[in-house]
């Protein structure tokens, strides 16, 4: 019996003691018009039998295919010693830390994760996670909401889309209204965003860099929400924002992020972990968890979860937010690889992407019928125009075992013929080159 | 323990990525670069992998303490499903590789993960679909108050009350709101719903009432007796049943949600399933549905194509849309996948007729040493008790850290007094429970003859009681506030 420690001289000493014949008699208060109608899930099998039977499965994935694709999630190296630590039995085993006395490594770890984020946002404070960036975002237009009582979200169309999906399918059966800003070209329209937000703004959320991978300064369209008493919201790519004008610097409210780039593997989609930043004057509108330094009896320092009187197991309906815990284990992970990389580390990774993104467009661009689709500086990731459809370039080069990156017809209909292009530290100029060439070979 | 950022030196990077590379101001314009760099830690690896492991020895676990808390169901987690859900076929997987198209056939084995894990979670409540993309237990929640809304909305209606038991967890009534329903309290009589005052809203409220969202145990941890009248009552209005499935760990192979009634059900695969708990989280939250809301499931669908290639569906007209970026917490549900497998239909009913067994036997031995509302009816896979007259369960929970164990739940749920709820899970021994036991009645022995001592508590651990007041009204979340 896999995970049950009962001898049977056990068993029936416990079946006595409880004063029931058999284990089916304690469920005695479901009567057999209640037992299932047939329950035909298969025979266990042994741990190797499943081992073997996952391998296989594994095994019929190419994950390490040469892929340029990005939009929004990146194939970054994690250093060993993220897996290393987080698998720890006291990070990985253990729950929400209710009782603070025996849970101070997560409650600290916590702690230093707010302090990391918040630092590198340029923010004051921030959460203790939520489950990705597309919820994230969602919950900082709610804190925008709650605080404004206005009821209009202005949102950047180069947001990411699926993100964008997500808002609109969690706020539709509230009375809240979406009012969503063209891009052009794949580029941010400032201008078109400050003439979108009046006094019934909650909040304009936009993106950096942007989905098309266009870096902007968003703080005049911040300044423009606060003289409207609205919210500035801001998403950003946690690699980037190593050299990127930060959040706080451009007077956003609330700067969030998809946290997957620090130390989590792309995983097929999860999980992966939202990063909630914000200014101190919100504090109270935050959702989730959070965690506070104090002292203990002794006088000595140590950590709690605290204003708790915003959640859902104290304010039931009128909670924050019905969120019940976070993405311990992820948030653990980003701030053990942001404590490896360090300044230096996650600025130099930037830097490094940044210059083979250039190096690839250098080559691409050089082939006939492929320009840029606009003059917008750039990160590590571009919008290529090609001469034909992006998904025929990437059914073609699937034959040469290569993704080219992200067909941009699906999201944004009359660019069938744009590519969303990423580089990250694990690719090369060496692929570039082979890129470059299967492309040039095909056009 | 000091902090990462007081134990950094200048200079210092663990992971520094030799590269050709200029700098950022030579690609970027000076306007949109960041003023200074930002201040994370600088560290030695070895620096990063003292640190953690010196916090982590701060840390209770289940695989170093009997972690008792009831709702939560902290059982063992098997070390294989880990190695399974980090192959590097799945780790680096892209999710978007999926998305484009057949000629990039190579997602097949993560898609038939998910398919399968579908497959076995209907067989498992005896719902018709699923969908797996809620992230979390109380994302799940949402995902299904959401569908009851597409429900009623397809039938041209808007019914704006959600009826939600007392003794629900509070992510229920949150869960209703956030999707713009009002949460109706209904009161419990015997520590159960009871069908008279679900009649009375309905009386009240009528065509109003959506649904009602029940947790089956309850968390008084009793099974709930009148659910056909339950049942049968909301029929009649065509208002939908919810099953909140905390408390699955209790009925598998006894009772499937989907047989006795209910419309929609959440899982949290990191108690029912074994996932780990990870300090609170990642989890999953994936959602059944019957047959009336399967149109309303969230796009994609995963499905299996005439030759039996995998392939997803985002042709789902009314979906309620996207409720998660991709097909789900889906590291978390391959472990999940793993231990339903390693299990099977005879290892999960055992897993849950052993939960009961060890709640049931946890309880009665308690019986002299603890208050226990309802002692004269079996309990499910965990159990609700009293302080006993003059101590308070906070002082309990505490004496109890200091002898090894984490702590019941406490002061949930807000209808018994003074309450502490235990969930002992099946696979705790017979030893662990009985120094347990042992332990209680220690802590009440000393509660007569030195008060003080339980008031004290903890003194043996890395911490003393918490000035949370102070920490709430100093707000110091960062290293730079305080």
């Amino acid at each position: 019996m896999p995970y049950i420690p009962h001898t049977q001289e056990e068993l029936h000493e416990m079946l006595s003691v409880v004063g029931v014949r058999d284990l089916d008699g304690l469920f005695a208060d479901i009567p057999p018009e209640m037992r299932p109608k047939q329950f035909n899930l298969p025979k266990g099998q042994s741990e190797a039998a499943v081992c073997a039977y996952f391998e296989g499965l594994a095994a019929k994935n190419c994950p390490d295919i040469m892929s340029f694709l990005g939009a929004g999630y990146y194939a970054h190296d994690i250093p060993k010693a993220v897996d290393a630590l987080s698998g720890r039995s006291e990070f990985y085993t253990s729950y929400t830390p209710y009782q603070p006395e025996c849970s101070q490594g997560t409650l600290q770890a916590i702690f230093e994760f707010q302090t990391a984020v918040s630092r590198l946002m340029g923010m004051d404070c921030a959460n203790a996670s939520v489950y990705d960036g597309g919820s994230a975002i969602f919950e900082a237009a709610m804190m925008a909401v709650r605080a404004t009582r206005h009821r209009v979200l202005v949102v950047d169309e180069a947001v990411n889309p699926i993100w964008r999906v997500m808002l609109a399918s969690y706020i539709s059966s509230l009375d809240l209204e979406l009012k969503t800003v063209k891009q052009e070209k794949g580029v941010s329209r400032l201008d078109a965003l400050m003439a979108a937000i009046d006094d019934t703004t909650a909040a304009v959320i936009v993106q950096n860099p942007n989905f098309f991978g266009a870096v902007a300064d968003y703080t005049q369209v911040f300044a423009k929400a606060r003289e409207h008493k609205a919210f500035g919201v801001i998403s950003v790519y946690p690699v980037m924002q190593s050299v990127l004008k930060t959040p706080g610097e451009m007077g956003a409210d609330v700067a969030v992020a998809e946290g997957q780039s620090l130390g989590m593997p792309l995983s097929f989609g999860g999980p992966y972990l939202g990063i909630m930043t914000c200014r101190k004057e919100h504090i109270r509108q935050f959702p989730g968890r959070i965690v506070g330094r104090t002292n203990d009896l002794d006088g000595k320092t140590g950590y709690v979860l605290t204003l708790q009187a915003r959640e859902q197991h104290i304010r039931r309906a009128k909670a924050t937010s019905n969120i019940c815990s976070n993405q311990a284990l992820c948030a653990l992970r980003s701030l053990i690889y942001m404590s490896l990389l360090g300044p230096c580390g996650l600025t130099r990774l930037a830097e490094n992407n940044m210059a083979l993104t250039r190096y690839a467009v250098e080559r691409l661009t050089a082939i006939k019928g492929i320009e840029l689709l606009n003059d917008a500086p750039y990160g590590n990731e571009v919008a290529l125009r090609l001469p034909m459809p992006a998904q025929s370039l990437v059914d073609a080069l699937a034959a040469h075992g290569c993704v080219p990156g992200y067909p941009l017809g699906r999201y944004y209909p009359g660019m069938e013929n744009v590519l969303l292009l990423a580089c990250t530290e694990r690719n090369s100029r060496q692929q570039i080159g082979m890129l470059a060439e299967t492309v040039g070979g095909l056009l | 323990m000091k902090t990462i950022f007081a134990k950094s030196v200048p200079g210092r990077s663990a992971f520094c990525i030799e590269s050709e590379a200029p700098k950022a101001a030579d690609m970027l314009p000076a306007g949109l670069l960041r003023k200074e760099e930002p201040r994370l830690p600088q560290c030695s690896e070895l620096d990063v992998v003292r640190h953690f492991t010196g916090l982590s020895k701060l840390n209770y676990c289940v695989d170093a303490n009997f972690y008792p808390l009831g709702s939560c169901t902290m059982k063992y987690n098997p070390k294989f499903t880990e190695y399974v859900a980090s192959l590097p076929g799945f780790t680096r997987l892209h999710p978007m590789l999926a998305q484009m198209g057949r000629s990039v056939g190579c997602t097949q084995g993560a898609l038939e993960c998910l398919y399968q894990a579908e497959n076995m979670l209907c067989e498992l409540t005896g719902m018709k679909a699923f969908t797996l993309q809620p992230m979390a237990g109380a994302n799940g929640e949402f995902v299904g108050v959401k569908l009851i809304a597409a429900y009623h909305k397809a039938k041209g209606r808007n019914p704006k009350k959600m009826l939600i038991p007392d003794a629900a967890h509070g992510t229920n009534p949150a869960s209703a709101a956030l999707a713009g329903f009002e949460a109706i309290n209904i009161e419990s009589r015997d520590g159960m719903v009871d069908p008279d005052a679900i009649v009375a809203a309905i009386q009240k409220y009528g065509d109003d009432v959506a649904g009602l969202m029940m947790t089956c145990p309850n968390t008084l941890g009793l099974m709930e007796v009148h659910l056909p009248r339950i049942v049968a009552e909301l029929r009649k209005i065509d208002a939908l049943l919810y099953y909140d499935g905390a408390n699955m760990n209790a009925i598998m192979g006894k009772m499937r949600v989907g047989d006795v009634g209910f419309d929609v059900v959440h899982l949290n695969v990191h108690k029912t399933l074994s996932t780990p708990h990870g300090g609170g989280g990642p989890g999953a939250g994936p959602v059944g549905v019957s047959e009336c809301l399967v149109p309303f499931l969230p796009a994609p669908r995963v499905r299996k194509g005439q030759d039996g290639a995998f392939y997803l569906d985002y042709d789902v007209p009314q979906s309620i849309g996207y409720m998660g970026p991709f097909y789900g917490s889906f590291g978390i549900m391959v472990r999940a996948l793993a231990y339903m497998l390693r299990l099977g239909a005879e290892g999960l009913t055992r897993a849950s007729e052993y939960a009961v067994l060890n709640a049931n036997y946890l309880k009665k031995r308690l019986e002299k040493t603890l208050d226990i509302p309802y002692a004269n009816r079996l309990c499910a896979h965990e159990f609700v008790a009293s302080a006993p007259e003059g101590t308070r369960a906070l002082d309990i929970a505490k004496a109890l850290l200091d002898r090894g164990f984490h702590a019941p739940t406490i002061y949930f749920p807000l209808i018994v007094h003074e309450c502490l709820m235990a969930e002992p899970t099946e696979t705790e021994s017979k030893e662990t429970l009985d120094s347990f036991v042992q332990a209680l009645q220690d802590i009440m022995l000393q509660a007569r003859s030195n008060p003080q001592a339980l008031l004290d508590a903890p003194v043996t651990l890395p911490a003393r009681r918490m000035d949370e007041t102070a920490a709430a009204r100093n707000m110091i979340l960062t290293e730079d506030m305080g």
